[in-house]
């Protein structure tokens, strides 16, 4: 009798311990979970209230916040809330500095990957960890000192233009993408490419027909996730782009884009006035982005899935 | 099932939320509350702490200043920060600092109660025009200026200077900079597009680099001659001709409180004014002592002397 009883105690206690880290552990990992969400949904709706209070409050039109080109803010006889420029702007460094780092990026990644994967990831490897490592603001530094005067010497202008702000951004983004790029091509199958080595193809031609279709969502994604930084990016462009607010009418008239709007002007204003209501719309308008980014990664991850 | 259980967890994520902001708000209440009952109970001694934020050019100033406070009275801890004087008016009209710093009159800043904050005007900032060196004038009629701010004049050869194109560096639309040179130098006139940058150190740096570039430079930055800065109607910039009032660009330096200043906040304002830091930390700063000012403004600009 007496050593049953000691044998169902331990058995008992073992099982509550074991649930009790089971549910101790399952806790934790909740509650990371719950942090997490709960902090993005907030932010959504702090944005999203602050955001429309331009609009419902201050009664600023939506089309004409979305539209106009006037921005005057400070007037206070005639003010104008067209943010269209910025807008503009933003868009236009954004898919401009895609337009320059998409290339080199996945250039990059096959050179790494299939052509020497060896000594070629060895060298390269290091050079973009080391563009993640440098603070935007040093981008912003280097892109005044050094090409702002470039620029203005050798192409034309005033030196602070989108193309400026295009440079430094496509600097800025080239690590994402070829990050992204690189593990994308190295997770395909090896039998693709020894089936397509197989069929007598030679090695550009395996690359170009082959891998690259194969790994085409993942590049795109590779490309918006770099966008969605190029369009966030604030302090570096502001630096260099030169932060007028027509609308640029060639590639080397100063620009000016929604966040370097933000960090110009959000010090200077008092809460709740028009002004940094309107700034606050920007914000919004730079989340609603960043939600148009995320859909359109899903979007090519899930047809990613199909295949 | 599975969509039942969804729904639980995000119920749970809208509790959980709708408790943090409500606990959010009452913490920052009664961290206010508790401040401001420090500084009562404890000034007598001059201890405890005060927080001061606002205007990011006044920030050295007042952060030297505070050092020296600081020296003096081992028991005080003064806290600067720099955010804008947007950001000092609004905080000061809210209560979560004691002192608020702004480089214009709280008057002119929209949505902040003017009637509730006290002014403390704590020193004088003169400002001009600053051309490239290379641009080869010196000098230039208010009238001129005004022209050259609004665009009606782009090239340097009709003002006698050297033939090149006009390039203009402005503040931000809300910058203190901006109101007051718009105010004082161009007469309220809206000037042209152009670059536009906030801090007073990138703009020198493009005035310096840009061929045929004019802005705006607060008397302080030019220590070299990688500008030149400008005389306005045969008037020099200079600390004597802004304290009589003949130079007409300049702008007070505000600390504001809300209410009287009372406490630690009215010990610190206080020394802002005493003489050891109006003659001499002023000096070296770049500001003028405003205790020397032989002429005196309101909110609106109306000048008289004293």
């Amino acid at each position: 009798m007496e050593k049953i009883l000691p044998a169902k105690d331990r058995l008992l206690k073992s099982k509550t311990s074991r649930l009790d880290g089971e549910s101790r552990g399952k806790l934790i990992v909740i509650l990371c979970a719950v942090i997490m969400i709960s902090a993005t949904i907030a932010i959504t709706i702090f944005l999203g209230t602050k955001g429309l209070q331009s609009f419902t409050k201050n009664g600023v039109s939506i089309l004409e916040f979305l539209t106009s080109t006037k921005w005057n803010p400070t007037d206070k006889a005639n003010p104008g809330y067209g943010v269209l420029p910025f807008i503009f702007g933003s868009f236009a460094v954004t898919f401009l500095s895609a337009l320059v780092a998409a290339p080199l990026g996945i250039g990059g990644a096959i050179f790494m990957t299939e052509i020497a994967p060896s000594w070629g990831r060895k060298v390269l490897q290091p050079v973009v960890e080391l563009l993640v490592g440098i603070p935007s603001v040093v981008y912003g530094f280097i892109g005044l000192s050094v090409l702002v005067p470039f620029i203005r010497e050798n192409v034309g202008g005033l030196g602070f233009s989108l193309l400026t702000g295009t440079i430094v951004l496509a600097i800025m983004i080239l690590p994402t993408i070829t990050t992204i790029a690189t593990d994308a091509i190295s997770s395909l199958p090896s039998h693709l490419r020894e089936g397509s080595y197989a069929l007598g193809a030679t090695r550009w031609q395996t690359i170009r027909k082959v891998l690259i279709p194969a790994a085409m969502p993942s590049l795109l994604t590779a490309i918006i996730l770099g966008m969605a930084r190029a369009f966030g990016e604030a302090l570096a462009v502001q630096m260099v782009i030169g932060n007028v607010r027509n609308l640029p009418t060639s590639i080397l008239d100063a620009s000016a884009t929604l966040t370097t709007i933000i960090t110009l002007n959000m010090g200077h204003t008092t809460y709740g006035s028009v002004e940094n209501n309107t700034l606050w719309s920007m914000g919004l308008i730079l989340l609603i982005m960043s939600f148009a980014f995320i859909l359109l990664i899903r979007y090519l991850s899930s047809r990613r899935k199909l295949r | 099932m599975k969509s039942l259980k969804k729904l639980g967890l995000l119920s749970i994520i809208t509790a959980f939320m709708l408790f943090a902001a409500a606990c959010g708000s009452n913490s920052t209440k009664e961290d206010a509350n508790g401040s401001n009952a420090d500084e009562g109970t404890k000034s007598e001694e001059l201890s405890g702490s005060l927080v001061i934020s606002g205007s990011s050019a006044m920030q050295p100033l007042v952060a030297a200043a505070a050092e020296e406070f600081m020296a003096e009275n081992p028991k005080v801890d003064v806290q600067v920060n720099a955010g804008g004087s947007g950001t000092g008016l609004s905080q000061v009209s809210e209560g979560s600092v004691q002192i608020g710093n702004s480089d214009v009159f709280a008057e002119e800043k929209e949505g902040i109660p003017a009637n509730e904050l006290v002014d403390h005007k704590v020193a004088v900032v003169g400002m001009t025009a600053a051309v490239n060196p290379k641009v080869g004038i010196d000098d230039i009629s208010k009238e001129d200026l005004i022209k050259v701010f609004t665009g009606k004049i782009t090239n340097w050869k009709e003002l006698g200077g050297k033939d090149q194109k006009i390039v203009l560096v402005n503040r931000p639309d809300s910058s203190g900079t901006r109101a007051v040179f718009n105010k004082f130098a161009l007469d309220g006139a809206t000037p042209a597009e152009g670059i536009t940058e906030d801090s007073s150190n990138t703009v020198k740096k493009i005035i310096n680099e840009t061929e045929g570039a004019i802005g705006y430079l607060a008397f302080s930055y030019f220590t070299d001659d990688s500008v030149t800065p400008l005389a306005i109607d045969g008037v020099k910039p200079t600390e004597e001709n802004v304290q009589s009032g003949k130079f007409p660009i300049w702008a007070y330096q505000h600390s504001y409180t809300k209410g009287e200043a009372e406490g630690l906040a009215k010990a610190f304002l206080d020394y802002l004014m005493s003489d050891d830091i109006q003659n001499n930390l002023l000096k070296e700063q770049g500001y003028l002592p405003v205790t020397k000012m032989k002429v005196e403004r309101d909110a609106e600009g109306n000048q008289k002397e004293l």
